[in-house]
C-alpha cells in the first residue's frame, strides 16, 4: 500500500531542511521537490506500507492507497495518533465505517529515565551471567 | 570484462569523517537498542564511548518499525528449559541450546523494562476476559515485574498495544546514548541514515575488525568508524527471492522490506563463520497483505482449513509421518507448511483461515460490549503490526466475523529471530551444563572473528528469539563486548585502506553512472551498467528459479542449485558495474550486493547439506527426506571475500536437554 501526498495538504514542512516524512521513512522513500516544496514517494514499490510517514505528517496531507496489483479501489485506513493512543478509521469499499482508538503508552512522551533506580554494574560479575540490573533465571 | 575503477574524475570525492570509538553498534533496531542501554551503563564507569549507526531513523527502524501486536518471548512462569524445547522442535531438531537457554533465562527482563517505559501489555481481568493496556492500568492490574497476569495468546506469547514498541524502546537507548555521549564528551555518538557497507580488518592483525565503513544517504559524506569493538545486528534479508505480488505490492514483503542482508554480508566479508545459512523462513500469512495468523490461531482459536472444510494437519499427517516422523508429529511451523501445500497442489485451496467461525464461537460467551471489544482485538492484531492487511479487507469487504480469509506460504526470507535460525556461529556463555568445548570460545555472542560480536537476526542457530529476545541478546552481547574490550585495553585500531581507497570503493556505483551516463539518450538504458532495481530483478528471479522459490514450489536440487550458482556468480561480478544517480540508488547498490552474498551462502549451504530439512520451507527433491544419521548436525560456512572462494563442514550438535 504505497503512501501518496496530497497536494493541497503538504506544505513542505515549510521549508526546514528535511520534512517530517523524509526523517521517519525507514527505507528512506519520502522525497522534497523543492521547485514545488511538496514531498513525494520516490519508490511507492519499495514501500511496506508501515504509515510512520503517514502518522507523523504534521498537515495530515499522507495517505496510502493499496497496491493496486492485488487491492481493489475505495478501501483507506486512516490513523490519527495521539501522544498516547491513536485512532484509526477504517472505510470500505462499501462505504461501510469502524473506528478503533488504543493505547500506545502509558507515560508521557519522552519521561523514560533509563537508569532510574537501577543498580551500578558490579564488574566482577561482567564475564557471568545476568544483566546489570538482573540476576539471570536459573529455572 | 574490463573492471570499473573510481578515480573520481566523474564524480564528485565526498567529504571523509573518521570516528574513534570503543564499542560500534551496527543497526538501530531491537538488539541494537538493548545492546546501547546495556553497553552504555558498563562503559560511562570505564569511560568507554559507545557509538550506534543507524540506515534509517532509529525511532522507526528495524523489523519492529511498524510496531507489533504481540511480545512473542515471555518466559514469566514457565521454565527456560521448557522455551529450549520448544524452539528445537519448531527448528526440526538442530540449534544451538546454550544460546537459547542463554536467551530464555534474560529475556523477562527487557519485556519488565518495556512496560515500565510505557509498553501498554494486556493483563488478565478478574473474570478471565482480557483489559488492554490503558484498562489493566486503571484497575490496578500488577506489573508484570510485580507479579501481574499478562494475557496470554500462546505459551510463550503475551499479547500488547504496541503501535509505538519501538519509538518506546528507542527512546531508553538514546536517551542511554545520550548519557555516554556527556560522560565521554564527544560530539556525537549516535548516526542516523548512514548506511554501513563493509568491515575492515585489522592492520596488524588480519583476522580481526578494526573499522567499519558507510556513507550518508542524505550528503555527500563517508563515515569510517574504528572501534575495538562491534555489534553488529544489522538485519536478515527480504526480497531476495522473486516475491508472489508482481508490481508496486512487492513492497509488501512479510519481513521488513529495508532488512536487505547487510547483517549477513558484513560478517561475510569479515570472514565470520556462518550456521545454517540452508535454514529459511516461509511464513503461511493472509494472503497478499501478509497479515499475521499467530493471534488468529492461538488467541482466536481459528482453525485453517482447505476449501471442503478439511483440516490438512489431520488428513496429510499419515503420509507426513512417512518421511518426515519424528518431526511431523511435532507440527512445527514448516511441516504445517508442507501439509498445507499438499491440498494446495492437489487443487483443493484456496487455505482458509475461519476467522468468522472463531469469532462467532467466542461470541457466544460474550454480551454486545465484550462482543466489541473482541472485534476490536482482532481489528488491532492488524493495525499494530500490519496496517496494509486491514486495508486489504477493506478494500475487499471482508468482515472477519462474517467470512473466512485467505492464507497462503511466502516467497521465501532469511532470518534468525522469527522462525528461522540462518545467521552466524557465535560463542555461548560458556556456562551452561552439557554445552560441548565447540560451543564456546570467551566471549558470548562473540563470531569466530575476535571483536565482532552478532545479535538479533544474525545471531545464527537460535530462532525464536523475536522482539524481545532480540534486545535482550543485544544487551548480553554489549556486556561481553565490553569485557572484550576491558580485557584488550591495550589495543588500538588501525586499517590498512586509506580514506581514499574506501571512498572510491564506495562511491563507484556514482563514478560508474557518471562516466556513462550520456552515452544513450536515456540514462535508465545503457548497456555500461547495471541499475539497482534490475540487479535485484535478477537476482530474484535466479534465486526463485533455481534455489527453490515460489515458482518451483520450493522445490531445488544438486543440478539445479550448481546452475543457480554459476548464474550468481555472473550477477557477483555485474554488480561491480551497479550504477547509482543519487544517494538513494547508492544504498540500493550496495543493499542489493548484500542481497547476493546472502542468497550466495543460503545456496552454498543447501546444495551441501543433502537432506530435505525443513520441509515446507525447501526440499533438496534429489534428498527428500530428513536423514538424522547424517545431518542431525549445524553446517558451517566461511566466505574468503579476498580469494572469493568458500568453505563448507559439518559441525556436530548436541542435545544438552532431554527430551
Amino acid at each position: 500500500m504505497p503512501s501518496y501526498v496530497i497536494t493541497e495538504k503538504c506544505d513542505g514542512c515549510k521549508a526546514q531542511d528535511k520534512t517530517a516524512c523524509q526523517y521517519i521513512c525507514p527505507n528512506d522513500l519520502m522525497v522534497l521537490n523543492r521547485d514545488l516544496m511538496k514531498a513525494f514517494n520516490q519508490e511507492p514499490d519499495q514501500c511496506w506500507e508501515c504509515y510512520n510517514c503517514v502518522k507523523i505528517c504534521p498537515q495530515q496531507a499522507i495517505e496510502v492507497r493499496g497496491y493496486q496489483d492485488f487491492n481493489p479501489l475505495g478501501g483507506n485506513v486512516i490513523p490519527l495518533r495521539g501522544t498516547d493512543s491513536i485512532m484509526w478509521t477504517i472505510k470500505f469499499r462499501n462505504g461501510s465505517l469502524k473506528r478503533f482508538k488504543f493505547p500506545i503508552r502509558t507515560t508521557p512522551e519522552g519521561s523514560i529515565d533509563p537508569y532510574k533506580g537501577t543498580p551500578e554494574p558490579d564488574f566482577s560479575k561482567i564475564k557471568k551471567p545476568g544483566y546489570f540490573n538482573y540476576e539471570a533465571r536459573t529455572k | 570484462m574490463e573492471k570499473e575503477t573510481c578515480t573520481f574524475s566523474y564524480c564528485q570525492m565526498p567529504e571523509v569523517v573518521e570516528i574513534e570509538t570503543d564499542l560500534l553498534l551496527i543497526g538501530g533496531g531491537m538488539a541494537c537498542c538493548g545492546a546501547a542501554f546495556e553497553a552504555v551503563r558498563w562503559a560511562n564507569p570505564k569511560g568507554l564511548k559507545i557509538t550506534m549507526v543507524d540506515k534509517a531513523a532509529t525511532d522507526r527502524s528495524g523489523a519492529v518499525a511498524m510496531g507489533l501486536s504481540a511480545i512473542n518471548t515471555y518466559c514469566g512462569e514457565n521454565d527456560p528449559a521448557d522455551y529450549v524445547k520448544y524452539v528445537r522442535n519448531d527448528l526440526m531438531g538442530i540449534i544451538r541450546e546454550d544460546l537459547v537457554y542463554d536467551l530464555g533465562r534474560h529475556v523477562d527482563n527487557s519485556v519488565h523494562l518495556f512496560e515500565e517505559w510505557g509498553l501498554p501489555i494486556w493483563k488478565k481481568a478478574d473474570d478471565g476476559f482480557s483489559l488492554d493496556g490503558f484498562q489493566a492500568r486503571d484497575a490496578g492490574k500488577a506489573m508484570l515485574k510485580d507479579g501481574g497476569t499478562p494475557v496470554r495468546s500462546g505459551k510463550w506469547q503475551i499479547m500488547i498495544n504496541g503501535e509505538s514498541y519501538k519509538v518506546i524502546v528507542a527512546e531508553a537507548a538514546k536517551k542511554a546514548l545520550e548519557i555516554n555521549r556527556q560522560a565521554t564528551g564527544v560530539a556525537q555518538n549516535h548516526f542516523e541514515r548512514v548506511f554501513i557497507v563493509k568491515l575492515y580488518h585489522d592492520a596488524n592483525d588480519p583476522k580481526r575488525v578494526a573499522a567499519a565503513a558507510g556513507f550518508s544517504v542524505r550528503e555527500n559524506k563517508i563515515y569510517i568508524f574504528k572501534a575495538k569493538a562491534m555489534i553488529n545486528a544489522a538485519g536478515g534479508a527480504v526480497n531476495v527471492f522473486r516475491p508472489r505480488s508482481v508490481r508496486e505490492g512487492q513492497g509488501r514483503a512479510w519481513y521488513p522490506v529495508w532488512n536487505s542482508g547487510s547483517g549477513y554480508a558484513l560478517g561475510m566479508q569479515a570472514g565470520a563463520e556462518l550456521t545454517m545459512m540452508e535454514n529459511r523462513f516461509v511464513p503461511a500469512r493472509f494472503k497478499d497483505g501478509y497479515g499475521p495468523v499467530g493471534a488468529w490461531f492461538l488467541f482466536f482459536k481459528a482453525k485453517a482449513t482447505n476449501s471442503m472444510g478439511e483440516d490438512y494437519c489431520v488428513t496429510h499427517m499419515e503420509e507426513t509421518k512417512k518421511l518426515y516422523s519424528p518431526y511431523a508429529e511435532k507440527l512445527g511451523t514448516a511441516i504445517r507448511n508442507h501439509m498445507m501445500m499438499i491440498d494446495m497442489k492437489a487443487g483443493k485451496g484456496p487455505i482458509l483461515m475461519n476467522t468468522h467461525t472463531a469469532m462467532q464461537e467466542l461470541a457466544k460467551t460474550m454480551d454486545a460490549k465484550r462482543i466489541k471489544h473482541l472485534e476490536a482485538e482482532a481489528w488491532e492484531d492488524f493495525l499494530d503490526m500490519c496496517i496494509g492487511q486491514a486495508g486489504l479487507w477493506a478494500c475487499k469487504n471482508i468482515e472477519p466475523d462474517k467470512e473466512p480469509s485467505e492464507i497462503m506460504p511466502t516467497e521465501p526470507y532469511l532470518l534468525g529471530s522469527h522462525a528461522g535460525c540462518a545467521g552466524f556461529w557465535c560463542s555461548g556463555p560458556g556456562d551452561i551444563a552439557g554445552a560441548p568445548e565447540h560451543y564456546s570460545w570467551g566471549y558470548n555472542r562473540m563470531s569466530t572473528v575476535p571483536g565482532l560480536f552478532m545479535a538479533g537476526d544474525i545471531c545464527g542457530a537460535s530462532g525464536h528469539k523475536f522482539s524481545s529476545g532480540s534486545h535482550a541478546e543485544g544487551r548480553i552481547t554489549a556486556k561481553a563486548a565490553i569485557a572484550f574490550i576491558l580485557d584488550h585495553a591495550d589495543y588500538k585500531p588501525a586499517i590498512k585502506a586509506t580514506a581514499n581507497e574506501i571512498a572510491a570503493e564506495l562511491y563507484a556505483p556514482y563514478e560508474i553512472y557518471e562516466k556513462y551516463k550520456t552515452f544513450s539518450t536515456d540514462p535508465f538504458m545503457n548497456p555500461n551498467y547495471i541499475r539497482p532495481h534490475m540487479l535485484q530483478a535478477r537476482l530474484q528471479k535466479i534465486a526463485d528459479e533455481y534455489f527453490g522459490g515460489i515458482s518451483t514450489w520450493y522445490m531445488t536440487s544438486k543440478t539445479m542449485l550448481e546452475e543457480g550458482l554459476k548464474q550468481l556468480e555472473l550477477l557477483k561480478e555485474d554488480a561491480a558495474k551497479s550504477a547509482a544517480s543519487n544517494l538513494h540508488e547508492l544504498m540500493r547498490c550496495w543493499e542489493n550486493f548484500h542481497r547476493i552474498l546472502s542468497v550466495e551462502a543460503h545456496a552454498r549451504h543447501i546444495l551441501f547439506r543433502e537432506e530435505s530439512r525443513y520441509p515446507g520451507y525447501y526440499y533438496r527433491g534429489d534428498f527428500l527426506p530428513i536423514n538424522d544419521k547424517d545431518w542431525k548436525c549445524f553446517v558451517n560456512s566461511r566466505y574468503d571475500a579476498e580469494k572469493n572462494t568458500w568453505e563448507l563442514k559439518k559441525v556436530p550438535y548436541v542435545q544438552m536437554f532431554a527430551d
